[in-house]
This record gives C-alpha cells, structure tokens and sequence, in this order.
C-alpha cells in the first residue's frame, strides 16, 4: 500500500508540471522545494538535537550570495560555484558552531539571532563585494554537461530532485544510530551524555548540516532568481524559517514540507485576500497572520501538523520539572 | 582637532543612548526574574508606547497626559499579551515560550504597521529649554529627562522590591519558585503583573526618545535588541547589571560609531552580545556579586 501511494505521488510530481501549465503556480512549487530544503535542515536541528536557530536566513544567504559573487564577479563555471555556496556555508557553520552550541537554548536563540544580523549588515555594508543594498546581477544560467537550465521547468526538477535526496537522507538518518542518539540528546541532554553520546559533536553535526542545505538552497535560489539582494535574507526570513519547521511538525521527514507548503500558500492567499478586505493594505501586512499563527501553534500543537512530539516531550518536561525541583 | 571634547561627547551620547537600553534591559530583567521568559515583544511595547503617545499628541491632549495615556494603554497591551500567549502556554519548554514571544512581537509590529503606517512620528521636547553645556560638551535637554526617567524608574523599581508585600513576593520567586508557591505566593498573578509593568516601562522609553529619534512602527526591533544586549552583557538576573550593561552599551555604540563608522553602529551591540555569550554568559555584573540574586 505504502509503495503504490509513493509511487503515485511520484508520478504525480513527476507529471504536474505538465498538468498544471501556470507560470505562477510553478513558480511557487519552486519556491516551495527551495524553503523545503532549508527547513529540512532546521527541522532536523530543532526537531531531533532540540536546538533552535534564529540565523538560518543568513546561511541561505550566504549560499546565494556566494553563488553570485562568485559567478557574476569572477566567471567561476555555475557548478563549482554552486559547491562552494555549500561548502562555504557549512565551514562558516563550523566554525561559529564549535563555540556556541555549547550556549543553552535561550542563549543559543540569541547568538543565531546576533550572528544572522550581522551577516545581514554585512550584505548591506560590503559594498565592493556584494553591491550594498542594491544587490548583485548578471548570474549566469546554471549549466552542466552543455544543459542550460533557464526555464522553470529545469529548476522545478532539479529543486525536487534534490528535496527527493534529502528526504531519502533524513529518513535513513532517522532509524540509524544518529537518529536516535540526537532525539536522546532533545529528551534530555544529561541522559544522552551519560550513555556515551558525544553530544558536542552530534550537535554541530546537526548545525553543520543544516547550513549544509541552507547554503545548497541559497545557491539554487540565486540561480533561479538571477539577482541577489540582502533583503530575503534578513531577521523575517529566519523566523519564517522557524514558523515553517514548527507549523509543520518537528521530528518527522515530512513535517517540513507540509509546513512551507502551508506558510507558502497561506502568504499568497492573504496577498491576495487581504487587498479586497483592506485597500489600502501593502503585502506586509500578512506578516500580522503569521505572528498570530505562530503564537496559536505553540500553544495549542506545539508539536506541529504532522508531529509525533507531544507526547515524548511532556515526558521530557515532566524528566526536567523533577530534576529542577530536586536541584533547587 | 579638540579630542577631549570629543571624547566627552560620546560619553554623554552614549549615556543618554545607554539609559534608553537601561530602561528596556530592566524591563526584561523584570519579566524574566518572575517568569523565566525571555520576551521578545518588549522591542514593540517601546514602538507602540511612542506611536501612542503620538496620536494622542495630536488630537490635542497635552504632553504629559499623552504620556500616561500611552504608558497605560501599552501595560494593557503587556497585560494581554500574558493573558492571551503566554498564560495558555505556561508549561511549555523554554523553546516554545521564546518563539511564542517572537510570534508576538511579529503579530504586534504588523499591528503597528496597520494603524500607523510607514511615516516617522513626532513629539516636541518635553521643556523648550536650551542645551547644556559640560567642559566643551553639548548636552541636549531631552537627555536630561531620559537620565531623569531612568532614575525614577530604578527607585520605583527599588521601593516596590524593598518595601510592599508584592516585592517580597517578586524576590521570593526569583529565589526559589516553587518555595514561593509554598507559602501561597500564586505566581500567575505576578507574570501578569511582569508583563504589565514591562508595557509601562517600555512604553515610557519608547516616548521619552521621541522627540530625539522620532518614532516610527518598526523602532521596536533595533531597541529591544539593544536592551537584549544590555540585560545579557550585566547579566540576565541582575537589575544593576541591566543597568550598568545598558549605559555601557550606548558608550561603546557611540564611540563605535564615531570612531568607525555610522553604519557600524548597529554591529558594535551584535558583536558585543557574541562576544559576552561565548566569553561570560553569566555577565559582567555575576562576578562581582556570584550566583545570588
């Protein structure tokens, strides 16, 4: 059963730009698998080693921008561009993660939060490099083995392909070893750390991987877009990040794409809902929905649409409430 | 070049800056010695105090009853916002509570978009007096009235803490929570009663800046950050550390700013906030006085 529904819903992704013939409409399913990516990551972080990243925007950012600097201002072939805009982001997550995971968790929210805007201020400031607030242009199509991909079409493919990869990756990672011993360090750190577990070292892996596919994003959207700006890749970004990755349901494989398909869609109904209830709204006002949102999905699923959370993490809480009462 | 005079004069820039973050850090400190929670909306209670206190300016009521209007409709708003978000979600892990406060902050900052829109606000100086001038330093009057506010406010602070039933109840709960609620202090009371005083200190920054800095929807995002910075550079538990890291913030901004560059103002409070969390998360201020509160 399981396998004539997947292979099903293959098809039909295989099939719908074929289907649906809209430009708009194909436009979004990109966008959907490009924010699939980075959220995959994320969710991984915040869903299995319980760590939370308010920067994420920056390490998508980073991606784009390298791919765009690299490209555009020193010709590099777009492939090896598109690797650097992975590896970079991941050795940057490397280097800034070794120190601060070792934050807990409300200290950690804040060092992402201070990393992701000063990565921001220095889109906007690194003028010669990144041309300031107006931005980069002149990315040349991505192109491999004499295929140029400069239609939607290419990049829809090419975003679920990759989307495919990571689904397939996350849920391997999830029955192995790793898996379990990350949720183990979520349920309670000290518990993880007494059976052996180098948590340390599980977390960075986590962060690092979760730049990993940031940066990978942040690349193919550059390509996409053929323009990079620091605008996308700002504090919003990254909370929108986090609104996907906990709308969805944390610790699950299909979690994340269920919550940007949602963000995504939600976004573009209110653009266009919100003009016939209010004139003179512009398009931020959506940004109001989705504080809302956010606020009633902790309180009333904060395990997300397609979570399995809830109940492991009551007993956590119940685990840490003892353990606070005994300590003080 | 008169350097000494410059000098001075980023010291008394970065002291009226400084007490600005003071004010929101004690307000953070405040919420989270009750609560535990670390409020990200407290930027918007700045923002919404301001724009408030604005639109009653300008339909006509005078200076200071704008002022106590918006300082009191703001502790409304911190009022509801305990009620409404952070009450139903009272057990969950720190986690949820700090994204909640986000979903907050955001869903508040659009609200401020829809009422007032884009355009900067205003108010007049609060006396039409003239600027003070210190060894070759120009101090603008409006600064004398941020200093003044700030001090009222820690003495209030003080008062309430040392000599009424509820302080005592404040500072049993940050002792020890559940020894508290032992002796019938019902800490639910007290986090709305936070939450309410953070919208009134808050609001209060938020409108003696005005007619420094005008006010506008999104100032709450860079101020509450900054008060972030400040409460976590003096340490996240400690009222004089809120203070101390606030006017320390604002020296360090201004002789960033003016020694580098404008534009690098901003990252002066970023780089700072890295820099304390990975050197001394605990703060400058636990060394001195250890692990008590």
């Amino acid at each position: 059963m399981r396998v004539i529904i997947t292979s099903v819903l293959g098809l039909l992704f295989l099939a719908l730009p074929f289907i649906i013939k809209s430009n708009y409409l194909l436009s979004i399913l990109i966008v959907i698998g490009i924010y699939t990516l980075v959220v995959e990551g994320l969710g991984l972080l915040m869903g299995y080693a319980g760590q939370v990243s308010f920067g994420q925007a920056a390490f998508f950012g980073i991606g784009s921008y390298t791919v765009a600097i690299l490209t555009a201002r020193y010709h590099w072939d777009t492939v090896a561009a598109l690797l650097a805009a992975v590896v970079i982001p991941s050795a940057v997550a490397f280097i800034i993660g070794r120190p601060t995971l070792k934050l807990r968790e409300l200290y950690l929210a804040l060092a992402t939060l201070a990393f992701g805007l000063l990565v921001h201020i220095a889109f906007n400031e690194g003028r010669e490099l990144t041309g300031g607030p107006s931005g980069l242009t002149g990315i040349p199509y991505l192109s491999f083995a004499g295929l140029i991909l400069n239609r939607d079409i290419h990049f829809y493919y090419l975003v679920w392909a990759f989307v495919l990869l990571v689904f397939l990756a996350v849920r391997n990672l999830d029955r192995s070893r790793i898996g379990r011993a990350m949720r183990a360090i979520r349920d309670s750190e000290l518990a993880a750390e007494a059976n052996g577990i180098n948590t340390a070292l599980l977390k960075l892996q986590a962060f690092v991987f979760s730049a990993f596919l940031a940066g990978l994003a942040g690349g193919i959207y550059a390509y996409y877009i053929t323009f990079v700006s620091p605008s996308p890749f700002g504090f919003n970004m990254s909370v929108q990040f986090v609104l996907m990755a906990v709308v969805g349901g944390l610790g699950t494989v299909w979690g994340p794409v269920l919550g940007v398909g949602l963000v995504v869609a939600l976004g573009e109904v209110l653009r266009w809902f919100i003009p016939l209830v209010m004139p003179r709204a512009g398009g931020e006002y959506q940004i109001v929905f989705f504080g809302i949102i956010l606020v009633l999905v902790m309180i009333f699923r904060p395990e997300g649409l397609s979570g399995r959370w809830r109940k492991k993490q009551a007993a956590a809480e119940e685990g840490k409430g003892a353990l606070e009462t005994t300590t003080t | 070049m008169q350097t000494h005079e410059q000098l001075l004069q980023f010291i008394f820039s970065g002291l009226m800056l400084g007490s600005i973050y003071a004010l929101i850090a004690l307000a953070l400190v405040t919420t989270h010695n009750i609560t535990g929670i670390l409020n990200m909306a407290q930027g918007e209670f700045v923002a919404i105090g301001a724009l408030t206190a604005c639109s009653f300016y300008e339909a006509g009521f005078s200076l200071p009853a704008a002022f106590i209007l918006a300082v009191l409709i703001t502790a409304i708003v911190g009022g509801f916002m305990e009620r409404l978000a952070i009450n139903p979600a009272r057990n969950s892990s720190p986690l949820s509570l700090i994204i909640i406060t986000i979903g907050v902050s955001i869903a508040l900052r659009g609200t401020a978009l829809l009422i007032w829109g884009t355009d900067p606000y205003s108010l007049p100086s609060f006396s039409g007096g003239e600027s003070l001038h210190v060894l070759g330093a120009v101090i603008n009057e409006q600064g004398i009235w941020i200093l003044g506010l700030v001090i009222f406010a820690v003495s209030g602070l003080y008062i309430f803490m040392e000599k009424t039933y509820w302080g005592k109840a404040v500072r049993a709960c940050v002792i020890n929570r559940v020894g508290a609620r032992l002796v019938g202090i019902n800490p639910y009371i007290l986090s709305f009663m936070a939450f309410v005083a953070s919208g009134a200190l808050g609001a209060a920054a938020g409108i003696v800046i005005t007619p420094v800095t005008l006010a506008t929807y999104d100032m709450g995002f860079v101020l509450g950050l900054k008060g972030f910075v400040a409460a976590v550079l003096g340490g996240i538990n400690s009222v004089g550390g809120a203070i101390l890291g606030g006017l320390l913030l604002g020296v360090l901004e201004m002789f960033g700013a003016g020694l580098v560059s404008s534009g690098f103002k901003d990252a002066v409070a970023l780089i700072v906030l890295i820099i304390v969390l990975l050197v001394r998360p605990e703060g400058i201020i636990s060394a001195v006085t250890g692990r008590r509160v």
